[in-house]
């Protein structure tokens, strides 16, 4: 088991290597110049040049790779060409809001799809089977930004029960300001993870339910409940799990989508503005980052599994 | 005797489109206490869905009680609602089922299964609850209860899970116990165990049991009283001496005729060419471990042997013995670790797949699931034909072949066009000997070809079996845990235990005056002996 984590940790360093580069590439052969963009558009040749000079753009795209390579040896992402900050730095400053929203979405979304589906395997080919199957095929199909302004449009500007945007912090702002604040985008990024995963916990849960040791727990006077509580959803869990692992990573690029509709001052944010200002080093940084968070959590899916199921060892 | 329970004319309705309008049609008997009755009869016979309408089990969707009474010491169960009838499932009424490998729930501790009785039951504090449960494994003579009660069921072997069901069923001492065909995926010497840990429970504890089977044998070793059923009706009852030795319904009369005698009768020394041999095979199964640390397994070890044309080699073993491992070997279907294969004195041990597939037709097998071994999506006709033509026979010559030989395996020409799911097991199964035959092989592998298969089919199998191998001058490896069927069909066997041979010799040799302890062993655990033999001698 230990020596299983600490290949699967060691085993990131080539991973992140490779996406290190693939960002670093992809980025250089995107259109778009950041000394052109901060030059603004009255700026000549001369000054474009000057500044591309001051930012080390100028160099061969080798020569920047293995400057920016040096710095992350060091835990140096780099700094923003805009801001003239470190990236760490502002990443860190963005991190709440995005953490918070992605915490709350998952739990939001575990908490009604994994009920819902397994409703839904224990009423097959009911109403109700149907009408949470309705349910996820819409979920899938409604973009983000559609769903938020329709949120925002009912709930804050016609009935006036829930603020339109922005972010409160739950540390200063205080519990309250910070759940009415983030309801709206939570459940606008939760529809299409409870449309995902209540449709795998429902497949789940009823091939589980075809099983024989179901069968022994009934012939043991067990109710219904504790039986889909004890004996299903336990076995059912492997694939529920790998699904929300896949749903975070999806949860990146919902992030960036939601956080603009509402206004959020988070990670995904950043990326845009970003990307809109062609600031190579904190798109990367980004990058790098997002990358390892998603290894880190398929690391912690792969091991949980080992609790659902003790025929599992690695 | 008091009577613990009594069915009376209990009919369970089929839905609309099925090919009877009852599942089961006025069932009628009781189970006194102290009593074993056997449920007898073959698949679709209604004697699983009579125990499951006891239960209160059925899946009501499809089945449903139309008519009659079950009374649970005079308490009418198909009178009470769902939260009565679970009051009484587990503490009046429990049941041990055929799979015991899935019954249990594989992500559960098998202690904390069993205690889950007296949680749902009884309301018993914790420590009192896992003490009853460590006697209860006491009782059912498990080793080291207190290591099992902690183990999951993929720790445990068939034999000990069945015993965990046992404890788990009797652990409230219900009245009655309802055993669903509880050793038929179980070895022979442990199926021997577990029918005498339950007679000696039954007598201990005085309670009735209803013991579902299809075999004669299982009957003879257990039952007070016989129940026989076919197609949703009860043929006959009685008690088990009178049923036994003198049957009165003809259905009984074919199902006890259809039990394969142990007594092998006597066949001429085979004298064909030799087809097959294998010298000193052995595989190896090795995990590595991510750095280091590997286990290996032995699956097979030095296994060599001799097959001839028109001769049948029986390879004998329970479960791990390592016979499937050996046919698989002899197929190539895996790569033995070491060893020769010689088909018509070539050795196909190493040789490398481009040159293997030309060979491939010599050798065809015949599995154990007719229900999975062909593709529901293809006609019978292009499963059968694919194999030829995948060896350049031209389509019409493959088709007429098929023809000729779904003919030979009994089924009439029209077959080809139809798909699996149309066919019985049985049927199934001749639908794959046809296949194998297609291909003109020399050797023909059977892996437990009819232990799936109910007894009068089974023993319709084997006659084709034997007449294809006469007719054709095949060499056939016969793979099989029955001791019966072995006796039968096979010329000579060979007894599998642990990966090695224990004892090769003459079928009639070998049953006569058996030399190695296991092969004792074996035949001292085939149920029903003691009444066939009893049988012989009177007639």
């Amino acid at each position: 088991m230990f020596k299983y984590v600490a290949m699967r940790v060691l085993s990131t360093i080539p991973v992140m290597a490779v996406v290190a580069l693939f960002v670093f590439v992809l980025l250089r052969l995107a259109p778009g110049d950041p000394a052109a963009v901060i030059a603004g558009d009255y700026a000549t040749a001369e000054d474009v040049e000057r500044i591309r000079q001051q930012l080390g753009l100028a160099d061969s795209v080798f020569v920047q790779f293995l400057r920016w390579l040096g710095g992350l040896m060091q835990g140096d992402l780099g700094t923003s060409i805009f801001s003239n900050r470190p990236v760490t730095e502002l990443i860190g400053q963005r991190l709440e809001p995005t953490l918070l929203l992605a915490l709350t979405t998952i739990v939001f979304s575990v908490a009604v799809a994994v009920p819902l589906g397994t409703l839904a395997a224990y009423r097959a080919g009911s109403a109700v089977d149907r009408v949470v199957m309705l349910f996820s095929v819409g979920g899938f199909s409604v973009p983000v930004f559609v769903l938020g302004y329709i949120l925002i449009y009912t709930m804050s500007m016609s009935l006036k029960i829930l603020p339109v945007q922005g972010y409160k912090s739950p540390f200063e702002d205080g519990i309250g300001p910070f759940l009415m604040h983030i309801t709206l985008p939570t459940v606008t990024l939760s529809v299409i993870f409870i449309a995902l995963i209540s449709r795998m916990t429902r497949a789940s849960v009823l091939e589980v339910l075809e099983e024989d040791y179901i069968r022994t727990a009934r012939a043991k006077g067990q109710s219904e409940f504790r039986i889909l509580l004890r004996h299903a959803l336990r076995n059912a869990a492997v694939p529920i799990v790998t699904v929300i692992g896949i749903g975070i990573a999806l949860l990146i690029g919902g992030v960036v989508v939601t956080e603009s509709v509402y206004n959020i001052p988070g990670l995904g944010r950043l990326v845009l503005d970003a990307v809109l200002a062609r600031d190579y080093p904190i798109i990367q940084g980004l990058m790098l980052f997002f990358s390892f968070i998603y290894i880190i959590i398929n690391l912690i899916i792969d091991l949980s599994y080992t609790f659902f199921d003790p025929r599992i060892r690695y | 005797m008091t009577g613990v329970l009594e069915i009376e004319g209990l009919t369970v309705s089929l839905p609309a489109a099925s090919d009877r309008e009852f599942a089961i049609k006025d069932v009628t008997f009781n189970v006194e206490e102290s009593e074993i009755v056997c449920i007898v009869g073959e698949s679709g016979s209604g004697k699983s869905v009579t125990a499951f309408s006891v239960m209160g089990l059925l899946d009501r969707r499809s089945l449903v009680p139309v008519a009659g009474a079950i009374r649970l010491q005079d308490r009418d169960l198909l009178k009470l609602g769902d939260r009565e009838l679970r009051r009484l499932r587990g503490e009046r009424m429990s049941m041990i089922f055929q799979e015991p490998m899935t019954a249990l729930n594989p992500v559960m501790r098998v202690g904390e299964q069993i205690a889950e009785m007296h949680e749902i039951h009884s309301g018993m504090s914790k420590p009192r609850r896992n003490e009853r449960v460590l006697r209860a494994l006491e009782d059912v003579r498990l080793p080291e209860p207190d290591r099992i009660f902690s183990s999951y069921p993929h720790q445990l072997s068939g034999g000990q899970r069945q015993r965990i069901m046992i404890a788990m069923a009797l652990l409230l001492e219900p009245v009655l116990l309802i055993a669903d065909e509880p050793t038929t995926a179980l070895d022979v010497t442990t199926q021997a165990k577990i029918l005498s840990l339950i007679k000696d429970l039954q007598s201990s504890r005085g309670m009735g049991v209803m013991f579902i089977t299809h075999d004669f044998g299982v009957v003879a070793e257990i039952a007070n009283r016989v129940v026989v059923m076919q197609n949703g009706l009860v043929v006959e009852q009685g008690p088990v001496e009178e049923v036994l030795q003198s049957p009165k319904h003809p259905y009984t009369r074919l199902l006890i005729d259809a039990v394969p005698s142990i007594e092998p009768p006597d066949k001429p020394a085979p004298s064909g060419k030799v087809a097959l041999e294998t010298e000193r095979l052995n595989k190896v199964y090795s995990s590595a471990g991510w750095v280091g640390r590997s286990s290996t397994v032995k699956a097979a070890q030095d296994v060599s042997l001799t097959l001839r044309r028109g001769e049948t080699l029986g390879i004998v073993g329970e479960s791990g013995s390592g016979k499937s491992t050996v046919a698989r070997c002899i197929m190539r279907l895996i790569d033995p670790t070491s060893g020769a294969v010689l088909i018509d004195g070539v050795d196909i041990a190493d040789m490398r797949q481009n040159r293997l597939r030309h060979l491939r037709h010599q050798i065809q097998i015949v599995f154990q699931d007719p229900y999975r071994s062909l593709n529901p999506r293809r006609s019978v006709g292009k499963s059968i034909v694919e194999g030829p033509m995948n060896f350049g026979v031209p389509e019409d010559e493959a088709w007429r072949r098929a023809k000729d030989l779904i003919e030979v395996v009994g089924l009439s020409a029209d077959s080809l066009d139809r798909y699996p799911h149309q066919f019985s097991g049985g049927q199934r199964q001749r639908i794959c000997i046809a296949r194998a035959l297609v291909m003109e092989p020399i050797i023909l592998i059977a892996d437990e070809a009819v232990s799936a298969l109910d007894v009068s089919v089974q023993s319709q199998v084997l006659d084709l079996l034997d007449s294809i191998r006469r007719n054709f001058q095949l060499a056939v490896l016969f793979i099989t845990h029955d001791l019966r069927v072995a006796a039968q069909i096979c010329d000579r066997i060979i007894v599998m235990q642990n990966g090695r041979v224990v004892e090769t010799g003459s079928t009639s040799a070998l049953f006569s005056d058996p030399k190695a302890p296991y092969t004792r062993e074996l035949l001292a655990a085939a149920p029903g002996r003691a009444w066939q033999a009893g049988s012989r001698a009177e007639n």
